[in-house]
């Protein structure tokens, strides 16, 4: 099987201080991994650098193909093929605060991909009730809720149709009944022939929906595998710490 | 003591700082001045005042008697005690050398620019010549550039008192301007006092009277260089016992009414203005702060020296270098000097607010944005402007209310905009209550609706 995404003995730091020390890991077409790992672990660093955000010192990132290497971000205009193949969901969401949900979505489809108004708006409208924000189509993110900005930053990350979908704690503003739908959602995306990589904290819901867990200590992987075998049996002290704090967050 | 109010910016033969002593003022002014005080049985003491605020400065008692030029004017009688004149001048034109044979009178510049001092009686001929649609009047602040202008080509004529006239072609060299013989009006020198102080000025008077009739005032006159035999036509005419000395020049209209077009006029060149040098300030805030944001080292260093060059320097000062000290390269009509000026000025501070603008958009905006593919241009344009734009509409809608009140300061370029307009309003009819009420009232009604567009739109964008 090749990987959608391969990442390779990654490695950053930020000033003096090491975020990433030799990080592997691979995401195939139609999977769902949990990054895990306590804050500060560089669960959001290791995405931030797939997503071409932010430089790194060594190793190798590739997706679909498409090869990031090591020292300053490209420039953007060299950075297209890779903005097709990555989308990102922001923990924050990022909506364009001062466009409304569909145009949103439509801008990229518009401008990016140069589909006409009318036909940016219709798709827009049919990724917004895909994922069943279609009423709140005409709606500023302020008037929002966290739920419902959440989806519309997802169908504004599909709006390019990228196989590889990236998500920075996509729980952490959700209550427990939400996170069943957004499980839900990312399992129909992976069903589609998309890989998912979702940093996150939250053991309940990797165990729910997550095909593997990949657990993070320091910039390096300690443990990986299956996600009920990891978060079952965990075999590490981070794992453990994890699981101790997933209890009281749900 | 005799506290007297001149202006020595209105120099020789008036009133001028002495080369030998610039703390003493000399002229002929400074001299009948004297003479008076030494009637008076006083000292005199000069104080130094803007020769257009003359009247209002005796009233605010700042000196008891003003005379540096100052003409005998209806309004002035009216509204001030006016000695008897001591000096008869007259109004000529003066012209291009090679314009001699072609215009020989006000009648001759149909369609011309035609230059004066505001607020003076040759300003009002001018103004009544325009209303009957001949001439185009272009006010100055000052009796030099308006000669210096005439020999540059930026006006056709020059109509002023004769004195100054001379004094310009003395001061011009070669042949740039000849006087037309021809007189368009005359008019007197008197001193002007206080309303309520009749009682100093029937003394003046006695004192003046008695200077015609020794001699006093035509050796000082001769000393000058200014004596002809139109002042000893003068003397006689006011020594008379039934003096017709109340007679007044028949040129000169100066009734309230007759200045509320040209208030409406210049309140519309205040808006020209304005709007314009917005629209260039607009223009040169984005280019300077996009170069502040996105440029490179050198760039920014340009726009970082032009903002702290434009903001750290009078804006009076630039008009006056980009309207007189470029004319002897580029020769800028006033109303485009004045738009390049304020425009040019404002664009520095627009640059800064665009700046802090664009630096107050959320990166993790930007970042969004580039994750879906946007290049830099369109993010600009798409994303990070349009965000900018909200945060940056209040500093603007307060910056394009303060240049609607400092367009005031084109006036200097002889651009007759809402304020010089009332001050020449005021000064002719010798109150500022009417003018003054009623040129706020127009600023406002220009400012008022900016606010309250400002505030809808503001208004619709902060959805909570």
């Amino acid at each position: 099987m090749t990987a959608l995404l391969s990442v390779e003995r990654l490695g950053m730091r930020h000033a003096d201080r090491v975020i990433l020390s030799g990080l592997s890991l691979a995401v195939a077409r139609g999977e769902v991994v949990a990054l895990m790992g306590l804050s500060g672990a560089g669960k959001t660093s290791a995405l931030r650098a797939v997503a071409a955000l932010q430089s790194f010192e060594a190793g190798r990132i590739e997706v679909d193909g498409f090869a990031l290497a090591p020292g300053r971000v490209p420039l953007e205009s060299r950075l297209a093929p890779l903005r097709r193949r990555v989308g990102l969901v922001f923990q924050s969401h990022a909506l364009f605060h001062h466009l409304c949900a569909l145009d949103n979505v439509a801008l990229a489809l518009q401008h990016v991909l140069g589909r006409s108004t009318a036909e940016a708006e219709r798709q827009a409208l049919e990724l917004l009730h895909a994922l069943g924000v279609g009423t709140r189509a005409g709606a500023l993110p302020a008037q929002l809720s966290g739920g419902e900005a959440q989806r519309v930053a997802i169908a504004r990350a599909l709006a390019p149709d990228p196989p590889l979908l990236l998500m920075d704690e996509p729980t952490a503003a959700l209550d427990p009944a939400r996170r069943g739908g957004l499980g839900q959602t990312l399992r129909r995306l992976a069903g589609q022939g998309r890989g998912l990589l979702v940093a996150t904290h939250d053991t309940g819901f990797a165990r729910g929906y997550a095909d593997r867990v990949i657990i993070l200590a320091q910039g390096q992987v300690v443990e990986s595998g299956l996600a009920a075998d990891v978060l079952d049996r965990p075999a590490h002290d981070a794992t453990r710490a994890l699981l101790r704090e997933g209890t009281w967050d749900s | 003591m005799l506290r007297w109010g001149g202006d020595a910016e209105g120099g020789a033969p008036f009133v001028e700082a002495d080369p030998a002593d610039p703390s003493q003022v000399r002229g002929f002014d400074v001299e009948v001045a004297r003479a008076i005080a030494q009637g008076l049985g006083r000292e005199s003491r000069f104080v130094q005042v803007q020769w257009s605020s003359i009247d209002q400065s005796v009233e605010r008692a700042d000196f008891e008697i003003g005379m540096s030029g100052v003409e005998d004017t209806p309004a002035r009688e009216q509204q001030h005690a006016v000695t008897i004149p001591y000096f008869e001048f007259r109004e000529v034109l003066a012209v291009r050398r090679a314009d001699q044979g072609r215009f020989r009178t006000l009648a001759d510049l149909r369609g011309r620019r035609v230059a004066t001092l505001g607020a003076t009686m040759a300003y009002d001929i001018l103004l009544a010549a325009r209303d009957s649609g001949r001439l185009i009047p272009v006010s100055y602040d000052d009796d030099v550039h308006p000669y210096s202008d005439l020999v540059a080509g930026r006006v056709d004529a020059v109509l002023l008192d004769h004195i100054i006239a001379q004094r310009a072609l003395a001061r011009t060299p070669g042949d740039g301007f000849v006087i037309q013989p021809e007189a368009a009006a005359t008019g007197r020198y008197v001193g002007v006092l206080a309303h309520g102080n009749t009682a100093l000025r029937d003394s003046v008077n006695v004192v003046l009277r008695e200077a015609m009739r020794d001699g006093t005032l035509e050796r000082i006159y001769r000393r000058w260089n200014v004596w002809d035999e139109k002042q000893g036509e003068l003397f006689a005419r006011v020594l008379r016992p039934a003096d017709g000395d109340r007679h007044l020049a028949a040129s000169a209209p100066a009734a309230g009414l007759n200045y509320l077009p040209s208030l409406l006029r210049a309140a519309g060149v205040t808006a020209l203005v304005s709007v314009l040098s917005m629209m260039l300030a607009v223009l040169v805030g984005l280019k300077v702060a996009a170069g502040r944001v996105y440029g490179s080292a050198p760039v920014r260093l340009v726009m970082v020296l032009y903002v702290e060059v434009v903001r750290g320097t009078p804006v009076l000062l630039q008009l006056f270098v980009i309207y007189y000290g470029l004319a002897s390269v580029v020769r800028l009509p006033a109303l485009l000097a004045a738009v390049l000026g304020l425009g040019l000025n404002y664009g520095a501070y627009e640059a800064e607010i665009y700046r802090g603008a664009l630096e107050a958009v959320s990166p993790t905006q930007l970042e969004a944005a580039r994750t879906l593919g946007f290049t830099e241009w369109q993010i600009l344009r798409l994303i990070r402007g349009p965000q900018a734009l909200r945060y940056a509409l209040a500093p603007m809608t307060n910056d394009f209310v303060a240049l609607l009140k400092d367009s005031s300061l084109v006036s200097v370029i002889t651009v007759v905009e809402l304020t010089k307009q009332t001050a020449i309003y005021a000064t002719n009819i010798g109150s500022w209550i009417v003018p003054g009420i009623l040129c706020a009232a127009v600023y406002l009604v220009l400012s008022l609706p900016l606010s309250h567009l400002a505030r809808r739109l503001e208004r619709r964008w902060s959805v909570a």
